[in-house]
């Protein structure tokens, strides 16, 4: 069980929060405790969108403790619209024919397991955005 | 700085070894190399591990391992560096050499992995990737690797087929390797059949979990005439370090702690990747050799794969890789096996790699890579 560790990570988890560097132009996700342009510290926080695009995938047939229940599951890297990479899991993706570029949102769902104490943890996954969700305003 | 030597080395064979520690397996290393240099001394011992705290519930590992090899009251340390543990513990011992700290240093790398089921096993070895924002969410080593993978096929239009050529390499060169865990060859066919781990890699992508050591003796050039074995010297040892997070670099395929490793370790050694008669890579997975061969300078981006499929990285070729199997064919304890890539170097260089011998060796790159690039270290070894 690991309460703190996951409180801590609220913000980005939730709600995909990282941080940004004004004098650098740069956005961070995950936040980063100092620029690594400038070496300034104390960013502001800056939430990303959620929107973005599909980098890499794969899915995961040997899974690690804890995701057992999950296998076989999909992983990838998504470019966010703001410029940064993250590594996250794909979620309502079964039966879609995912392709390197195409167009994915946050959401959010249960990332592993719950563990022996039932606690469970929540973060972003990454949806693909199908030709109908996309005509949505 | 002065001018460092190796005199000595050491392994035990590379497998599930059911009836032995990773105190035991150590121990048999360091006898080995110490009987092979034909020295006593020895003034500091480094231990390069990754997981003995989560696979064998032992730390302060360096402590047991100097107590149970009878080293007592010796300075010992252990050297973390993820995959790269091995070969960070060797450049631990060139650098208090070097420094003039200590005479006679000790590197020994180990890993004992098979106790734990594999699902503990793939859940300890994504210890060395972010814990927030990798491991976290599922991401195991094949699943960052796999990402890698697919996306190198997408940029440079390859297919999966294309990768086996590395691991058929690996097997044939591991065939004549006594100490190797896997010494079957295998074929593309094979390759392509083999059950997938995370997609598009599959079994015989990657190296496997096993156990085993394998243990270096470093001593200042000046008084290797004091061991039975001609010297080996490390005339290049570079470590680099690149974001902990694969997401967070600028190009995800572009390895920016093995580019300056390798760079840092020709520099000091004033030679090109071009002059080295072998180079043992962190073929972790086979997208790791693509990766690293480019980075390091012996390939263009986006042409690892040509050479593999022209056949220069095997023995015969103009750049061997994994020469005595690599981490695919002689078998991965992580920790150990930046420690096995220089005891291997190290034989070729004397020209005692027997059917695998690369002719004529004479000058030899050792690489071991933690994380997914996150950490690299590269030595320059020469005769």
């Amino acid at each position: 069980m690991e309460l703190p560790r996951f409180h801590r990570l609220r913000g980005p988890f939730y709600r995909l929060e990282g941080n940004a560097c004004a004098a650098c132009s740069l956005r961070f996700f995950p936040p980063r405790p100092v620029c690594p342009a400038c070496r300034g510290n104390g960013l502001p926080s800056f939430a990303f969108s959620g929107r973005g695009t599909l980098y890499s995938w794969s899915r995961v047939l040997q899974p690690a403790r804890g995701y057992a229940s999950m296998a076989p599951y999909l992983v990838g890297m998504v470019r966010l619209e703001e410029g940064p990479l993250v590594s996250a899991q794909l979620a309502d993706a079964d039966g879609v024919d995912l392709t390197i570029g195409m167009p994915v949102e946050m959401v959010t769902r249960r990332l592993r397991d719950a563990d022996e104490h039932g606690y469970i943890v929540y973060g972003y996954k990454f949806r693909p955005l199908l030709r109908e969700t996309r005509k949505q305003p | 700085m002065r001018d460092v030597a190796i005199i000595g080395v050491g392994q035990t064979s590379v497998g599930e070894h059911w009836d032995r520690s990773l105190r035991d397996l150590a121990v048999e290393a360091i006898a080995s190399a110490r009987q092979d240099a034909g020295v006593d001394r020895v003034d500091v011992l480094f231990v390069g591990n990754m997981l003995s705290g989560e696979l064998a519930g032992q730390e302060n590992l360096a402590t047991c391992v100097a107590d149970a090899a009878g080293l007592l009251p010796i300075e010992a340390l252990k050297i973390e560096a993820a995959c790269a543990s091995g070969g960070a513990a060797l450049r631990a011992a060139f650098l208090t050499v070097a420094s003039g700290a200590h005479d006679f240093a000790l590197a020994v790398g180990v890993e004992k992995m098979t106790d734990i089921l594999t699902d503990g096993v793939t859940s300890s070895l994504a210890l060395a990737a972010d814990a927030d924002y990798e491991a976290a969410h599922g991401l195991t080593f094949a699943a960052l690797n796999a990402l890698l993978m697919r996306r190198y096929m997408h940029e440079h239009r390859a297919r999966h087929e294309d990768f086996a050529p590395f691991s058929v390499n690996a097997h044939r060169n591991a065939a004549v390797n006594p100490r190797a865990m896997y010494r079957q060859p295998i074929t593309v066919a094979d390759f392509v059949r083999s059950p997938v781990v995370a997609d598009p890699i599959n079994i015989l992508d990657s190296a496997g979990i096993c156990d085993g050591a394998a243990a270096l003796l470093v001593c200042p050039a000046t008084e290797a005439r004091r061991a039975r074995r001609a010297p080996v010297r490390i005339t290049g040892s570079a470590c680099a370090t690149d974001t902990l997070g694969l997401a967070e670099r600028r190009d995800p395929l572009l390895w920016q702690a093995v580019a300056d490793s390798s760079r840092l370790a020709c520099e000091q050694a004033r030679l090109k990747p071009k002059d080295m008669d072998l180079f043992e890579p962190h073929d972790a997975f086979t997208i790791v050799s693509v990766l690293t061969l480019e980075a390091s300078g012996f390939a263009d981006r986006g042409s690892a794969l040509k050479l593999a499929a022209e056949g220069r990285l095997a023995r015969e070729g103009d750049i061997p890789i994994c020469t005595l199997g690599g981490l695919k064919g002689r078998g991965h304890p992580v920790g150990a096996s930046g420690a096995y890539q220089l005891v291997e170097t190290v034989l070729q260089l004397r020209g005692e790699a027997g059917p695998a011998q690369v002719k004529g060796a004479s000058i030899g790159m050792a690489q071991s890579v933690g994380g997914s690039g996150s950490v690299a270290v590269t030595h320059i070894l020469q005769v």
